[in-house]
């Protein structure tokens, strides 16, 4: 089974951030990244069902230089090799150019199974998967809980809301958006390190892939800021039955907490 | 320009490898979302986490700078910074890898025959083993030359009869390195567990380490196979060749241990007010982290071009005494000094630094007290022996 994890990396969780000088983006300068959250549960699955189905898991990342840590891990974790698309200097935030460069980079490697994680804790578009699904004329499912691949097919559990699950049945190849914590993401050992120098990662420039479009983008970014905090106090008056029908109404349909 | 790292501050990470750095980010991730959450019960409870063996196994932590045999196979700086890692979370870690990669698993690769090696590198590499290294006496600690301990030949073995004390993970161990006189001359053999007259029996009552076994072990009339003697190992040097690593080890561990102190003392001045400003404002307290700082970057630097020239076989026995000697003490000043920081707070298991603290005094004093590094150091400048 051929599989290929598309792998985003993204600033730490507990990053402090800034906005950088032109209000676009975050500076980065003293920023750490890491894999994005349900990417890494992306990477896990594809390793498990390798180990289970056999075949190769290819880790495929967009990103600037500093993406290569990431590949590092993920190869050193049990990934097999690694095509790195180098988007230094590239800034175009629209996800359906992204989706156009990754499967310009993959439509020759006829993957079986395509995994990427639901969503970027950066820009948190969840478009990406979809759209090289789509780009691809590869069936897809999002928000993917579990899996189980058959003769040529893979049953999935999606988790919808309020608690409840859907269970799918795709034909192969296909795309799946994997939701975090489906499974348990294991450590890399040092002789994972080890095994990782010798695996492969090609690199292709992003002028290399022949998207005439690659820069065009629907999405413009006009501005980034942090959170403004706000407070506001408000005493409520009346009796006490009152106060509480007041209070459980502002609970309700202010602060919707009910 | 940006302001230096206080826990890096001369940028020693720009001089290490990027396997280097991967190996350690790697076993950090690890250790802190792993382990760190149950070593304070440890340390309460006086328990080692025995479960730990097994996957410090699995990730590669024991006998990490050793080749074949299941063994990683990583540079000493590497190696390192693994030491480092683990010693940032509990001295006790450190010197159960220390232990099973530098005193049981290098005098099995360095002495052993080639059955040896089959036997018991791959195990002990995968934690399904654990050994101990049996060494000093209760009246032989800085002078081992003059352990009692014997062993005769009888027919088909050897019989060892003697007391060792201070043995760490003697009563978790399957297989002892036991170190004693065969006609007046210091030679290694290996004593498996539930060998008749091999009796460890654990120390309680300890203030320092408690994280980590440490037991005497009990030698009455025990007879192993002849097999068993390490047959490379010849005289006093053999075991000290062992210490060797195992204070290498050291050297880089403690600095674990002192930015844990650090880290928590410089986080906790920031937030801690008292006159109406956090105490990290007042000179005093500046004077604590200016020091810490300055120590911690000498030791970074220090263990740094001593591993670079252990890798190039260009160590000598006496650079690692310098290390150790000055790595462990500083380290101690720092953990006693963050505990100063952390006023009457210090004092709970809540906070690291005391912890830390209390096992360095162990640190400071085994593998070679501060002292008999110093002599090691004054015969190394002078030329002339200063032991007795």
């Amino acid at each position: 089974m051929k599989i290929a994890i598309l792998l985003k990396q993204v600033p730490v969780k507990d990053a402090t951030l800034k906005v950088n000088g032109d209000g676009l983006w975050i500076d980065e300068d003293n920023v750490t990244f890491e894999i994005n959250e349900s990417d890494h549960y992306g990477l896990e699955e594809a390793l498990r069902l390798k180990e289970k189905h056999d075949g190769e898991v290819v880790v495929v990342t967009m990103g600037p230089e500093r993406v290569k840590e990431s590949i590092k891990q993920a190869l050193a974790k049990g990934a097999d090799r690694a095509i790195h698309i180098n988007s230094s200097g590239y800034s175009n935030p629209d996800p359906i150019a992204h989706a156009k460069l990754l499967c310009a980079a993959i439509k020759d490697e006829n993957f079986d199974l395509i995994l990427s994680g639901l969503q970027s804790d950066d820009l948190g578009y969840g478009q990406t998967g979809v759209l090289v699904a789509e780009m691809l004329g590869m069936a897809h499912a999002t928000l993917v809980m579990e899996t189980d691949v058959q003769d040529g097919k893979i049953k999935v559990k999606r988790e919808l809301e309020g608690g409840w699950f859907q269970s799918v049945e795709l034909p192969l190849p296909a795309v799946l958006t994997i939701q975090s914590g489906l499974n348990q993401i294991r450590y890399a050992t040092i002789k994972g390190i080890m095994a990782a120098k010798r695996k492969e990662i090609k690199e292709i420039a992003i002028s290399d892939l022949g998207v005439s479009d690659a820069d065009a983008s629907g999405i413009q970014m006009h501005k980034i800021y942090l959170p403004v905090k706000t407070k506001q106090t408000v005493v409520l008056e009346g009796d006490t039955a009152d106060i509480v029908s007041k209070l459980v109404d502002k609970l309700k349909n202010e602060a919707k907490v009910l | 320009m940006k302001s230096p790292n206080p826990f890096d501050f001369y940028n020693m990470n720009a001089l290490l490898s990027d396997e280097e750095r991967q190996v350690r980010d790697a076993v950090r991730e690890y250790l802190r979302k792993e382990v760190q959450p149950e070593i304070r019960d440890c340390f309460r409870e006086a328990k080692f986490p025995l479960h730990l063996a097994k996957a410090f196994g699995e990730l590669g932590l024991l006998g990490a700078n050793l080749e074949g045999y299941d063994c990683p196979g990583l540079n000493n700086v590497a190696y390192g910074l693994l030491m480092q890692e683990l010693e940032y979370i509990d001295s006790g870690l450190r010197s159960f890898a220390s232990v099973q990669g530098a005193l049981v698993m290098y005098p099995i690769y360095t002495f052993g025959s080639e059955e040896h090696k089959q036997k018991y590198l791959p195990k002990l590499a995968k934690g399904e083993m654990i050994g101990c290294f049996g060494l000093t006496e209760p009246d032989y600690g800085s002078n081992p030359g003059g352990m009692i301990t014997r062993a005769e030949r009888v027919s088909g073995g050897f019989k060892l009869n003697g007391r060792k004390m201070w043995i760490t993970n003697a009563s978790l161990a399957d297989v002892a390195v036991v170190w004693a006189k065969l006609d007046g001359k210091v030679h290694g053999f290996l004593v498996e567990k539930g060998t008749k007259g091999f009796q460890p029996k654990p120390m309680h009552g300890k203030l320092s380490l408690r994280a980590s076994d440490t037991s005497e072990i009990l030698l009455d009339d025990c007879v192993v196979p002849e097999e068993n003697l390490l047959p490379g190992s010849n005289g006093l040097k053999s075991p000290l060749m062992c210490l060797t690593q195992a204070r290498y080890g050291i050297a880089w561990g403690v600095i674990g241990a002192a930015i844990a102190c650090f880290e928590e003392s410089l986080e906790y001045a920031k937030g801690r007010v008292m006159f109406d400003k956090p105490i990290a404002g007042f000179q005093l307290t500046q004077n604590k982290f200016a020091h810490m700082m300055t120590e911690i970057t000498k030791m970074q630097l220090l263990v740094l071009q001593l591993g670079r020239m252990k890798d190039k076989g260009e160590m000598h026995h006496a650079q690692v005494s310098m290390a150790k000697r000055n790595n462990c003490f500083h380290a101690l000043e720092i953990a006693r000094m963050s505990r100063q920081v952390l006023g009457g707070n210090g004092i709970m298991d809540d906070y690291v630094s005391m912890r830390h603290a209390n096992n360095l005094e162990t640190v400071i004093t085994y593998e070679g007290t501060h002292e008999i590094h110093t002599l090691v150091l004054g015969e190394a400048a002078t030329g002339i022996q200063a032991y007795a």
